[in-house]
């Protein structure tokens, strides 16, 4: 579709957010090439891992991002409860528990500003439902960096704060639907 | 064909402003690492093995409030300003805790450890990596709960003074008590949270008598030595912050500490999996990252 190599896809998303990953990420074939990376706002007292129904109806393997490992095509990665999720230049994850950005720990805005600063324009960030903030401004750098911005069409979102939020931060680059967001991710 | 220039032109435009956007990424690196160089020969601190990411960004969030606007901009303020450098220092170490965090960690220590550490006559605990104390003061609860605290020495250590002599303090914000109050009991606790420290104005004050057996200490995990013959060593979220190399000398730092069947407690997202020492140790809890050091 495009000739760009992306390396990584990262999805910041809060209220509502179990439901639309659930109609993005079980569409992707298990051999997709470009690894992703998932912020999705928890309570911290959730002992609930974050993806269950995803890991059961995923082709792509999705499990929780582990301090220091290798980030890997292949794979659906979701930051751990109370925890921020940072790329390092190695292509690794690193954890922090650093103080909460935007109400949040994981926050999308600390995903995507690091990830944005490792691969630069061969990065797709997307902004999907939500209730709060958190992931316009990390858009805002992905798209500074020259990377690929999409955002969920306000109108179908569960909560719309959070792709508003984006849309009145950075000039992204399509507002989709999340059925058109997997046809998109599919078809890279 | 006009349509074609401008967009060959806007083309252009993109391209320059990424590389524009690269370019600055690297500069940004370098000049990380020259203010980490200034810091570690003026003033022994070194950073130069912790995460690349997230040291970055603690950096540009203290650059961030600051009037500077670009890193290297720093350095010459740090090298000869000792206030800033402190300043830098606090904001450099991460302190956010909170008294029994991860509540299930604290049921492992009260059911496990403990029952082992009693056996002992006496008891020598290090809790490295202290920040504000509230999981000092949590283990110092449990020892109380459990009637061994008498007989423990509780050695906690951080690399920022000025957090230590918070920890030292023990006054927290009544904002954080629910969360407290909430983590205590699911860690097991037996009594009411209250009976361990008195309110004034805004604020809760660890009792006194849960602080006689704990002695604070400067210790930088980087760079200094060993504390011999603990039973019990704590590091939970420290070691995340270290590259590879780093978390292996602080593992080994610990197993030359630790007694011969002594525990040591990892934060959850931190494990001895690919140290080299993780040979000599047996997994206690698996989830709670508690770890026994083996007999032989």
């Amino acid at each position: 579709m495009n000739n760009i190599n992306y390396r990584a896809i990262v999805i910041g998303t809060s209220a509502g957010g179990m439901d639309a990953l659930e109609k993005i990420i079980p569409k992707i074939p298990g051999n997709f090439s470009i690894p992703i990376i998932i912020v999705r706002h928890l309570h911290a007292n959730t002992n609930e891992f974050p993806g269950y129904y995803l890991i059961k109806n995923s082709a792509l393997k999705v499990k929780e991002a582990d301090e220091k490992e290798s980030i890997k095509k292949g794979y659906a990665y979701i930051a751990p409860v109370n925890y921020h999720l940072l790329v390092d230049d190695d292509e690794t994850f690193s954890l922090s528990v650093d103080e909460k950005v935007n109400y949040s720990r994981p926050s999308i805005d600390v995903l995507f500003q690091s990830a944005a600063e490792i691969y630069k324009s061969q990065l797709i960030g997307i902004i999907l439902t939500g209730a709060n903030k958190d992931g316009a401004e990390g858009l805002k750098i992905i798209k500074q960096y020259g990377g690929l911005t999409i955002v969920q069409d306000p109108e179908e979102a569960k909560s719309e704060v959070m792709p508003r939020t984006a849309l009145n931060t950075c000039k992204v680059d399509y507002i989709f639907s999340l059925k058109d967001i997997a046809d998109y991710i599919i078809d890279l | 064909m006009k349509e074609i220039i401008s967009q060959f032109e806007q083309k252009l435009k993109k391209e320059e402003k990424e590389l524009h956007n690269d370019s600055n990424a690297n500069i940004e690196n370098i000049e990380v690492e020259l203010l980490l160089d200034a810091i570690l020969k003026q003033y022994g601190y070194d950073f130069r093995n912790y995460s690349a990411a997230s040291r970055k960004r603690r950096i540009k969030n203290f650059l961030s409030n600051t009037k500077y606007s670009k890193i290297s901009e720093l350095i010459v303020h740090l090298l000869y300003d000792t206030t800033f450098l402190e300043k830098f220092i606090f904001n450099f170490s991460v302190t956010v805790t909170e008294m029994f965090r991860d509540p299930s960690v604290y049921k492992t220590i009260r059911k496990i450890v403990i029952p082992l550490l009693k056996t002992y006559p006496f008891v020598k605990i290090w809790h490295a990596g202290c920040a504000s104390g509230e999981e000092v003061y949590s283990m110092a609860i449990l020892l109380k709960e459990e009637g061994i605290y008498d007989k423990c020495q509780i050695y906690a250590t951080d690399m920022n003074d000025s957090i230590l002599k918070q920890a030292k303090e023990g006054i927290y914000s009544i904002k954080s008590l629910k969360e407290y109050t909430y983590n205590y009991q699911k860690a097991g606790g037996a009594n009411s949270f209250s009976e361990f420290y008195y309110s004034k104005y805004d604020s809760i004050i660890i009792n006194n008598e849960l602080k006689k057996n704990i002695t604070f200490a400067n210790h930088n995990l980087v760079t200094d030595s060993l504390f011999g013959e603990m039973h019990f060593i704590v590091c939970r979220n420290v070691l995340i912050y270290f590259n590879n190399i780093l978390q292996d000398r602080v593992l080994k730092l610990f197993n030359d500490s630790l007694i011969l069947d002594g525990f040591l407690c990892l934060g959850k997202k931190e494990s001895l999996n690919f140290s080299t020492i993780s040979d000599n140790y047996q997994k206690i809890a698996d989830k709670e990252k508690v770890y026994q050091k083996k007999h032989e």
